[in-house]
């Protein structure tokens, strides 16, 4: 055994007794070009907030929102990416976070993409986002507000539509960018929240029940058409729509629709020094309709199938109006304030805030809400200082 | 309309079948008999339709014939204008030359824009700086763009810093608290006008890669075009001659190959580290270096914001010099000898123009 330890000992040694001689051969060698050694990108992102609500109990109910008057832990991500083979491409999200002292790992997402099918074909498969609309595919750190939106968390739950499952899109051969996306995913947990989710919990004084994935039906199939269109040199248009089904715990046959549009505009000059000044416009709409089945509750009533339709919007706009500063602006609207109960009243939301980025890896941001609900009297006031970091190496967002 | 294409030669390549394959296939689905058993796979008892297969395999035949393959120019997509410039060189009508960032863009904070994934997945052949310049925004593109011909190791991926020598190679430690530092050196080597010809053979050797059949004639204009600028090397080193030694101050430490070429030094830089903008502190001492060293120019490029060297230009006697990186970023400049024969004259003017006051 001792023998091995003095091997594996002059083995580490050797290569520090022959620095001198490699540092000169070094010199002469041309500097290596490309990625060395086959690690994947590793980066970390941290992001915090400090909060303070006018009322000691806020609406927030994204899972990485404030939503207590002091310091919150939003999002600590790790981030792995790396060429897997000339075929694929991998990528990894986990988050660490921590709730009530106690600490918790998520994987966010993990999935695999292929590089090179043929006829524009991309196959996705692993654990990822739902590619519905714009919001919900981004990673905290990447959102422009410290909040998610009000119609996500109405719609997706806490944490955003993320499940299991394989997506296949098609980029047609047009001279503009037309993608053709479809998926099927898992439809349960909380991460599928208005699908098979939640038993134990209600959903319009109906149970929701445990249901057996029995076939194709019981997952969520999404379908997507997502397209791009350079304006001009300096204006670029996204425009999309997106339809969601699944099933729902209210019933053997009940079933879940979201259908949804989204639009971004971006302005940015040729000569935009590191990527200031720009304008961005964007916004998402969604429409749900639940299907709750029959229902027999505890006291003998029965409640008739009905149909629950859910709507919300949001629209925002940033401006980078100096090199490292951005000024947005968001205003929300969405019917309900609890995400599993329809009947819970309006909700109106208007969101302002300034963003200083000391460098592309760090960013400070003061937010002020104003969130008005139907449940509460006086509106909510609240104000957010948000900062964040980044360190190692990450690649860019979806544009 | 995408065409499947195939190439001949290749072998392992994805997404490209070679004749050999097809002939396997079609030998193997052919020779079913009773004596499947000797073939190790179960057939189902030798009662196996060679109907489909065969079509399928005459399918394939057809279309991997070069129909009209002579007419169809090699679609070239380069990152920058300057290197979409020397495709053109070396190309000339066997290729079509698009580019992704324009010649007045900063091309490190270029966006992984939709329109440009679709240029790229129809692009035969795809060259790119190279030397982490493009590391932002080039990988997420080639994801999105699908296009098996021009991922990072297949034929039709060109990393035009093969065989450059890198200035700047950071040696020992490195991070983040220097700023925007490359790991691999400065990645501004095509404003060296000499570092054109490497550029050129790297494409040239790309194009023949994809495209065999031209191969002698991107020889050709690969001899034709190193030619012309060697003798143009020499114009402009002869104009630049009475300047050398000169010291300037540029705003980002973009660049140190044109300054070696010529011989002119950088005193300073606008920016203290990569990408931080400056302090009063650091103008200030900016201020004080410059009639101290006989800075006569302060250069930079049009992507940045003229203020605050104006300021120190103003406060030190020195004159601010806006010079293009690229070409068509500034009019009149459609090749990289248009950008060279500008970048001289307009800097030898400045140079040797009004003294110091």
């Amino acid at each position: 055994m001792r023998s091995i330890f003095i091997l594996i000992a002059l083995l580490g040694i050797t290569p520090g007794t022959c620095a001198p001689v490699f540092a000169q051969e070094k010199a002469a060698l041309p500097p290596p070009i490309g990625r060395q050694g086959f690690n994947p990108d590793i980066s970390l992102n941290g992001l915090f907030a400090a909060g303070y609500f006018s009322d000691p109990e806020p609406l927030q109910f994204g899972a990485h929102d404030p939503a207590e008057r002091g310091f919150t832990l939003q999002n600590l991500e790790l981030t792995m990416t790396g060429m897997v083979d000339p075929y694929f491409r991998a990528e990894a999200h986990l988050i660490f976070g921590m709730e009530e002292g106690t600490s918790f790992i998520e994987i966010e997402e993990v999935f695999l993409t292929t590089l090179s099918l043929p006829y524009g074909l991309q196959v996705m498969a692993g654990q990822f986002f739902t590619r519905f609309g714009r919001q919900n595919p981004l990673h905290p750190h990447a959102w422009d507000f410290a909040d998610q939106q009000i119609v996500n968390t109405l719609m997706f739950g806490g944490d955003g539509l993320r499940n299991p499952g394989v997506q296949l899109s098609l980029l047609l051969p047009l001279p503009f960018y037309l993608e053709l996306i479809g998926s099927i995913q898992n439809a349960r947990g909380e991460t599928a929240a208005g699908f098979l989710f939640a038993p134990e919990e209600t959903f319009a004084a109906r149970p929701i029940l445990e249901r057996e994935v029995e076939g194709w039906n019981d997952l969520l199939h999404l379908g997507r058409v997502k397209s791009a269109f350079d304006l001009s040199e300096t204006v670029t248009l996204v425009a999309g729509t997106s339809h969601l089904f699944g099933p729902n715990g209210t019933g053997e046959a009940a079933r879940t629709r979201i259908h949804g549009i989204d639009l971004f505009l971006k302005w940015k000059p040729l000569t935009a020094e590191r990527g200031w000044p720009f304008v961005t416009l964007q916004g998402e709409a969604m429409r749900r309709n639940y299907d709750a089945g029959e229902a027999a509750l505890e006291d003998g009533t029965v409640l008739a199938a009905e149909t629950f339709k859910t709507d919300g919007f949001y629209i925002q706009s940033l401006y980078g109006f100096k090199r490292r500063w951005v000024a947005g602006i968001r205003y929300e609207r969405a019917d309900a304030t609890d995400p599993l109960d329809p009947e819970s009243g309006d909700r109106r939301r208007l969101s302002s805030n300034l963003t200083f980025y000391p460098s592309e890896f760090s960013k400070i941001r003061l937010q002020y809400n104003h969130d008005k609900a139907d449940g509460r009297d006086d509106p909510i006031h609240a104000v957010f200082l948000q900062y964040e970091f980044l360190i190692g190496a990450h690649g860019a967002h979806i544009f | 309309m995408r065409r499947f294409k195939v190439d001949p030669s290749a072998e392992d390549y994805q997404g490209h079948l070679s004749r050999a394959d097809l002939l396997g296939d079609l030998k193997g689905v052919v020779k079913v008999s009773p004596n499947a058993q000797s073939y190790g796979v179960p057939l189902g008892g030798g009662n196996v339709s060679h109907g489909a297969p065969l079509f399928f395999s005459i399918l394939f035949f057809i279309l991997q014939m070069p129909l009209f393959a002579e007419a169809a120019p090699i679609r070239v997509v380069a990152t920058t204008e300057d290197l979409a410039a020397i495709a053109r060189e070396i190309g000339r009508e066997r290729v079509a030359v698009d580019f992704i960032a324009k010649g007045v863009q900063d091309p490190h904070f270029i966006e992984a824009k939709p329109s440009y994934m679709v240029k790229l997945s129809q692009a035969d052949l795809f060259v790119q700086v190279g030397l982490e310049l493009e590391a932002a925004w080039v990988p997420s593109l080639l994801v999105g763009a699908r296009n098996g011909k021009i991922q990072a190791g297949a034929p039709g991926f060109v990393d035009a810093s093969k065989g450059i020598e890198a200035l700047e190679v950071p040696t020992g430690e490195v991070d983040r608290a220097q700023g925007d530092v490359h790991l691999q050196g400065n990645p501004h080597y095509w404003l060296d006008p000499a570092n054109g010809k490497q550029i050129a053979r790297n494409i040239a050797e790309g194009l023949k890669r994809i495209d065999p059949a031209g191969a002698a004639d991107y020889e050709k204009n690969l001899a034709g075009f190193t030619e012309r600028l060697d003798s143009a090397l020499l114009r402009w080193r002869e104009e630049m001659k009475p300047f050398a030694g000169a010291k300037v101050v540029t705003y980002h430490n973009s660049w140190p190959y044109f300054l070696k070429r010529f011989g002119l030094i950088a005193a300073g830089h606008v920016e203290p580290k990569p990408g931080i903008p400056p302090s009063t502190a650091h103008l200030k001492a900016l201020i004080n270096l410059i009639p101290r060293e006989k800075v006569k120019v302060i250069i930079m490029e049009p992507y940045f914001d003229e203020k605050t060297p104006q300021f120190v230009a103003e406060k030190s006697g020195a004159k601010v010099v806006v010079l293009p990186p690229s070409v068509s970023a500034a009019t009149g400049i459609n090749d990289i000898f248009q950008l060279f024969d500008h970048l001289i004259s307009t800097l030898a003017g400045a140079l040797s123009g009004a003294p110091l006051k």
